[in-house]
């Protein structure tokens, strides 16, 4: 074939970055992952948390949290998600969720949502007013106690949860079940005025 | 088939013209699935019976829907898919549970990456036996899931029906695609009295018209004033049947046009506008102007890799002004500077009346010029060297009807074929583009010849493509399909070896078939005709008899083993820097 060879040829000088955005060198921006709190209502029915998880899972959106439940509509189940991705990541993760045929609405909550995990903690049963003491540093409550054991519950932030655990670590830290972030947009806005 | 005749038989002699189908109220769950088909117009059916499918069938058996019997249930789902293609209409297939569902997977992933429409309906055992594990029981939505728009488990008989019609009109509306509809057998003999109403996609389901017109300026404005502006078209143009729109605005703001793979036939390649189709084996000049444009209008495209090369090249210079109807697509691997979300018919007509003018682009289109004649589209003919492939798709392209449809399986068959055919019509080239599945050509062709049987049909297929779906050649010949097969046969999976020879030092690792079949005389112990070919001086004269023969028709041309697919940008590579033969592969 004739034609003038690669290195001959009319060349632009730009470039984009990964996400395809085009680059300007005065202002090269690079976005670094940032974890987001997606809250999707979607249809209360068999199967849909399959469809949710395997979506994630097979776009390789680097998943925190997946928390789902019911709502006052006992058609509608309530999700919380919460994923690190960078910017692009975040909004493709959002209408890709939005595209599933089960999906009500989906909204990225404000940073400032109202987030709560729930965790049960069980320590040894050793010094219970010790156990005690450190439960209530944390807000938390003694729901079940043997001559073993004591199990704590402990709700709040992702961070306050992390720190719990790791004071009980002092008490010999026998299992732990985390329940993932569920949250609320503050005030009145609520995710059922997006439908 | 003879019960069909007597069927219609009974039909003509029905007075009012009334079908005794149509009259017969539903009685079970699988006379209203196919009810839910009936009242969504679909013509033909493609599939495999099968134990859980059987109650299907058996409501069938009084329907006017035809039914085409294929060998193979991946067969089934790739006519089905054709179908859509040539028909806009979503292809209907059947298969039954286990086996069957599993084996129309491959066609079901194969039109979710071409946002192709089909509906499958899989026979599911009963619903008490679901999760034992039971005979030819598998997780069929499951499975599925991933590779369709939706997947459906029809659990109640009164219901069905609906979730049929609703699998139907989900997988015509907006980007169209796949779905699927697993129907428990204790469904489908259910007992019912509910007749499906009309078919209407779930209410969560509202893909965008029309654009929002704000920004539909803010984009016409910037394409107005650009420097160097090139259409990209899409495959998405050809499904909102929107081929029209685009040839009337490029023509009037005199804007060259660029396809991509499955956008070929949206706009004449024979058009002085029209630099064809760009990306990995696309011509020099269209990769030439995807690069040096300052902007760029892509509608209904998913800037797939294939097209883009590394994204940090593609069109590094432009402002991307994206139409698609799928709001997911923007800026997923090209950030668009100006997305517009709806139908591409609809956002074309807008952007045609916001336009202020024309853009001040002589100068763009001279060089565009002056690419497509230092970029030809090329090979070598020497009379001495074997037949080269080139030549055949070429000189076929001439002696060919205008609106000839073209279907190929994958490979570098495939890359010649949208090379060296000349497209000028939409719905015209079909072919397996996202998922690459090789075997797509022996039954695409047969759902494309149902789709349009007054249409020529000719596949371009490899050896290696060809044998994965032969046996569907049966069906061509059972149900007298007029198709032309010419296998472009190099005794090897060409495009491999073709990555081997440059990317992998020759080490041609399980890419060479010595041993493949005689392909006329395999086609004659199908009952079809065969052909064999290989000078050049018998081209012209194989290619008319082929043409002729009232039935299917396999040419076997023996090509150059050797010949290899140019223009290529490596994968991942710069579009720009496309290499137009092993020496520039070493250089790039």
């Amino acid at each position: 074939m004739p034609g003038p060879a690669p290195d001959e040829r009319m060349r632009p000088e730009g470039r984009r970055n990964e996400q395809g955005i085009r680059v300007d060198p005065e202002a090269e921006a690079t976005h670094e992952p940032r974890e987001a709190v997606l809250a999707a209502l979607v249809k209360h029915e068999p199967g849909v948390l399959a469809e949710v998880s395997g979506l994630f899972s097979r776009r390789q959106f680097n998943i925190e949290s997946l928390t789902v439940g019911a709502t006052m509509d006992d058609d509608v189940a309530r999700m919380t998600i919460v994923i690190e991705e960078p910017d692009p990541g975040v909004e493709q993760a959002k209408k890709q969720l939005e595209k599933l045929v089960p999906t009500i609405s989906v909204r990225e909550l404000e940073p400032a949502s109202t987030n709560r995990e729930l965790a049960l903690i069980k320590v040894d049963g050793e010094k219970p007013d010790d156990v005690n003491a450190v439960a209530e540093m944390y807000d938390g409550t003694a729901v079940d106690v043997s001559a073993d054991s004591i199990t704590v519950e402990v709700t709040g932030s992702q961070q306050k949860i992390d720190a719990a655990i790791d004071a009980f670590r002092q008490f010999d830290v026998q299992e732990v079940a985390r329940g993932g972030t569920v949250a609320l947009e503050r005030g009145a806005d609520t995710l059922q005025d997006d439908d | 088939m003879s019960e069909r005749a007597s069927i219609e038989e009974a039909d003509e002699a029905d007075e009012d013209g009334e079908t005794a189908a149509e009259q017969a109220p539903v009685t079970t769950g699988a006379q209203s699935v196919v009810r839910a088909l009936e009242n969504a117009g679909a013509e033909y059916v493609f599939g495999v019976q099968g134990g859980a499918i059987m109650p299907v069938y058996d409501a069938l058996y009084d329907s006017e829907i035809d039914h085409v019997t294929m060998a193979h249930e991946q067969g089934a789902s790739h006519a089905a898919d054709a179908y859509g293609i040539v028909s806009g209409e979503p292809g209907v297939c059947f298969a039954t549970s286990g086996p069957g569902a599993t084996n129309l997977v491959t066609g079901l992933a194969d039109a979710n990456m071409d946002s192709d429409p089909v509906i499958a309906l899989t026979g599911q055992v009963a619903t008490d036996l679901v999760g034992n594990d039971a005979f030819q029981e598998t997780d069929t939505v499951g499975i599925t899931q991933p590779v369709t728009k939706h997947s459906y488990f029809a659990g109640d008989a009164d219901t069905v029906g609906d979730d049929v019609g609703e699998a139907f009109a989900l997988a015509d509306e907006g980007r169209q695609g796949p779905t699927l509809v697993d129907l428990p057998k204790d469904v489908t003999q259910g007992e019912t009295d509910v007749e499906p109403g009309e078919p209407k996609a779930p209410d969560t389901y509202r893909p965008a018209e029309e654009a929002d017109d704000a920004n539909v300026q803010e984009a016409a404005d910037v394409l107005a004033e650009a420097d160097r502006p090139l259409i990209l078209s899409g495959g998405g143009v050809i499904k909102a049947e929107a081929s029209d729109e685009l040839r009337d605005f490029a023509r009037e703001y005199e804007i060259p046009v660029v396809t991509t793979m499955p956008g070929i036939g949206s706009f004449p390649e024979d058009h002085e506008l029209s630099l064809e189709w760009a990306g990995m084996h696309g011509t020099g000049y269209a990769n030439m102007a995807i690069t040096n444009t300052d902007c760029m209008l892509a509608i209904g495209t998913r800037f797939d890799d294939r097209l883009t090369g590394g994204v940090d090249s593609f069109a590094p210079d432009a402002d991307v002004i994206h139409v698609d109807v799928d709001p997911a697509e923007i800026s997923k691997n090209i950030h668009a500077d100006y997305p517009l979300i709806g139908d591409a018919k609809a956002v074309l007509r807008q952007l045609y009346d916001a336009m202020p003018a024309e853009p001040d682009a002589d100068e763009w289109r001279e060089q565009c010029q002056t690419w497509k004649d230092e970029y030809p589209m090329d090979y070598d003919t020497p009379d001495d060297e074997p037949l080269k492939p080139q030549y055949v798709v070429e000189r076929f392209s001439e002696l060919a009807d205008d609106d000839a449809i073209v279907t190929t399986g994958v490979g570098q068959h495939q890359m010649w074929a949208s090379q060296f055919w000349t497209f000028t019509e939409p719905r015209t080239w079909v072919s397996s583009h996202g998922l690459g599945t090789m075997g797509y050509g022996v039954p695409s062709a047969i759902g494309a010849k149902m789709a349009a049987p007054d249409q020529e049909v000719v596949c371009f297929d490899g050896d290696g493509s060809f044998l994965m779906t032969v046996q569907e050649l049966s069906v061509a010949v059972r149900e007298n399909l007029d198709i032309t097969y010419v296998v472009l046969n190099n005794e090897a999976v060409g495009m491999v070896r073709q990555w081997q020879d440059g990317f992998f030092e020759g080490r041609r690792m399980a890419s060479e078939y010595p041993w493949v079949p005689e392909f006329d005389k395999l086609a004659e112990a199908f009952g079809a005709r065969g052909f064999r070919l290989e000078d050049y001086d018998d081209v012209e004269e194989t290619i008319e008899a082929a043409r002729e023969y009232d039935g299917p028709s396999v040419v076997d041309a023996i090509i150059d083993p050797e010949e290899n697919v140019f223009p290529m940008v490596p994968s991942g590579g710069d579009n720009g820097l496309f290499a137009l033969n092993e020496d520039h592969l070493e250089m790039i």
